[in-house]
């Protein structure tokens, strides 16, 4: 019975990773840049929600507009999805497209969004302040008891989230013009503007998907673990872009793949042994599986011409 | 005389440093300071061989730092200290003098073994997923030492000092002071001599073009493992020195923001510049001291500077210049070899 507990624990934690892991790989994917804000982007989604609901819901010292937590739900999540993709978009805007359009090598990009992230981080602290916030419960707690093994309804909507959403994903990648588009520039940046497919949109487009996806793990994640703290994004953003390489990055199937084999290998570890061995054991695993097959468990390995 | 120049005044500078530190001109902020800058520099430099000569992407040098930092200070307190779990000092604090070099040697071997987990990958892949490889194995060593309750595990680990008073009862000079300027010199100079090689000129072929490289003849795993072994071993020296310094240290100060500090400073510095590496640890140090007032403002300006950097001036303050390359006229004064 514990084992299905666990279980049920490691596909919570799983959808989270995968969750994240989806948007580092869809800008990968298209992009091929590392969009190391992804983490940072998440916490602040995280953050977003938190602020919308104090607003809507009141409480926190705020007078809020008093709504009942259910609406207040039915708001916060897509106001999160849509704020959160425009932090997203202003960083494609302000930082990612002028490199571009310089051409500039792809390293200064990916190191661009490594500061972007500390920035999104430390700025939140400097404005906000140290202390904690405390998320408002905006689902009433319900606890099913099947043989043993107990599920909130909220476990249940999480991984219910992820795998709707990796459902969603494939299917405008693979299914959809704008997928189809996104497909393209992944396979050759310079011949996709000749075709008469506006690139700069279709990268505006990747990037609000992957940034609504971190917005949606940010608000779910926010009602699983009610405390946020600045920092919150970066040690989930680093496993989850870990997860999404041991899946092969760039393809969506591997972020979902990867984000549950993390999800199971952390909680596997801390079933059996102290839960400080965590990290270490999760971190050698997928080092292991880097070191086997270089490329994740999904990536193909490219040859290069000469 | 102008061979010989540089050399002299670099030693003179050093011995003008540690009077000067004797007689309590430079207090022990400034004192402080200045390793910290040493410390840096010898950082950067290292992490340069690896993200600027090789055109790898390796975003874990904290990791290895945290290697030499531990074992040279176990090692230290091994031979020095009165510690519960480690047992009676080993040797008398007379030979404080000379067991610290082999600790930081110890140190510095043990982070290049450390090295080895990246270097091996290196061989199949490079690129982002090496990059990951490079931040698993920084996760990996903190968390490994963060479950080593022997060493302290998360609460960190001390007991240094015993090492740095044996050394100043001998003489009673900044031992610390010279052992980093020391250091600094020592590394800098092995990495200099080390790309200017024969054998280091593949370094740089690697990162124009691996495969032309191979064709050259040029042995491109033996290489990236030399390249990465030396990388790391010098971060394990400058994590010794660094552990000294503080009397104190902890897992957690040499995690991801440590690794982003020394690439923050490669890149601002010019990726393949040792002087502009060099240069830009010693901005960086200063930049941090003077920005300290903003308490944690410090880390929103810096990366925007960075960003800015990058926007405007991507190839880093000297580029992959040297500065007697910028300056050809400062040939005549000095060389540096």
């Amino acid at each position: 019975m514990e084992f299905f507990q666990h279980l049920l624990n490691a596909l919570q934690f799983g959808s989270f990773y995968a969750l994240i892991a989806l948007g580092y790989t869809l800008v990968y994917g298209v992009l091929r840049l590392i969009n190391f804000a992804h983490g940072d982007i998440f916490m602040v989604g995280a953050y977003i929600a938190y602020f919308v609901a104090v607003l809507l819901l009141g409480g926190e010292g705020m007078n809020g507009l008093g709504l009942s937590p259910g609406l207040t739900l039915a708001i916060t999540v897509p106001a999160t999805m849509i704020l959160t993709s425009l932090v997203g978009v202003t960083l494609e805007r302000t930082m990612y497209r002028p490199l571009r359009r310089k051409g500039a090598d792809r390293l200064y990009v990916v190191i661009t969004a490594l500061m972007a992230g500390l920035i999104l981080e430390n700025g939140n602290l400097a404005l906000l302040g140290a202390s904690r916030k405390s998320f408002p419960e905006l689902m009433e707690k319900v606890v099913w008891t099947f043989g043993g093994i107990s599920v909130t309804n909220l476990k249940l909507v999480v991984v219910v989230a992820a795998i709707a959403v990796f459902v969603l994903l494939e299917f405008i990648v693979s299914k959809t013009k704008i997928g189809m588009a996104m497909r393209g520039i992944s396979y050759d940046k310079f011949a996709i503007p000749l075709m008469g497919i506006p690139l700069d949109t279709i990268i505006v487009f990747t990037f609000i998907l992957g940034s609504s996806m971190a917005g949606l793990a940010g608000i779910l994640f926010a009602m699983s673990y009610p405390i946020l703290e600045p920092y919150m994004g970066a040690l989930i953003g680093w496993k989850a872009f870990i997860a999404a390489v041991v899946g092969g990055i760039g393809d969506i199937r591997g972020a979902i793949v990867g984000g549950f084999l993390l999800g199971f290998i952390e909680i596997g570890v801390v079933a059996v042994f102290p839960s400080t061995l965590r990290d270490l054991f999760a971190f050698s695993v997928l080092l292991g599986i880097l070191w086997l097959k270089p490329t994740g468990l999904f990536g193909v390995a490219k040859t290069t011409k000469i | 005389m102008q061979k010989h120049t540089f050399t002299i005044s670099l030693f003179v500078g050093i011995f003008a440093l540690t009077v000067l530190a004797q007689l309590g001109v430079i207090n022990q902020y400034l004192q402080s300071v200045i390793m910290l800058m040493g410390v840096n520099i010898i950082l950067s430099t290292s992490l340069n061989l690896v993200n600027g000569y090789m055109g790898e992407f390796s975003c874990g040098h904290g990791g290895f730092m945290c290697v030499g930092a531990y074992v040279t200070s176990v090692v230290t307190v091994l031979c020095f200290s009165k510690n519960h779990i480690l047992g009676a000092p080993l040797l008398p604090p007379s030979m404080a003098l000379f067991a610290f070099p082999i600790a930081l040697f110890a140190g510095a071997a043990a982070a290049a073994v450390a090295g080895l987990v990246v270097a091996i990958p290196s061989f199949k892949t490079r690129g982002d997923y090496l990059a990951i490889i490079t931040l698993a194995a920084n996760y990996i060593v903190i968390s490994a030492i963060d479950n080593l309750e022997i060493i302290g595990g998360p609460r960190g680990f001390m007991g240094m000092n015993a090492a740095v008073n044996g050394m100043e009862g001998i003489v009673d000079i900044p031992w610390m002071l010279l052992w980093v300027l020391f250091g600094t010199l020592f590394s800098v100079w092995l990495l200099r001599r080390f790309v200017s090689s024969t054998l280091g000129k593949g370094v740089p072929a690697i990162a124009q073009d691996e495969i032309a490289a191979e064709i050259m003849s040029v042995d491109t795993n033996r290489m990236k493992l030399i390249a990465f072994m030396l990388s790391s071993g010098i971060a394990g020296l400058a994590g010794g020195l660094f552990a000294h310094i503080l009397g104190y240290v902890n897992p957690h100060s040499f995690d991801i923001m440590k690794s982003t500090e020394v690439m923050v400073m490669v890149y601002l510095g010019g990726m393949g510049s040792l002087s502009g590496a060099t240069l830009s640890a010693v901005l960086f140090t200063v930049l941090l001291e003077v920005l300290r007032p903003l308490e944690i403002w410090k880390w929103v300006v810096i990366p925007l500077l960075l960003i800015l950097l990058m926007q405007f001036r991507p190839e880093g303050i000297m580029g992959n210049k040297e500065l007697s390359d910028l300056f050809p006229k400062l040939k005549k004064y000095y060389s540096f070899k």
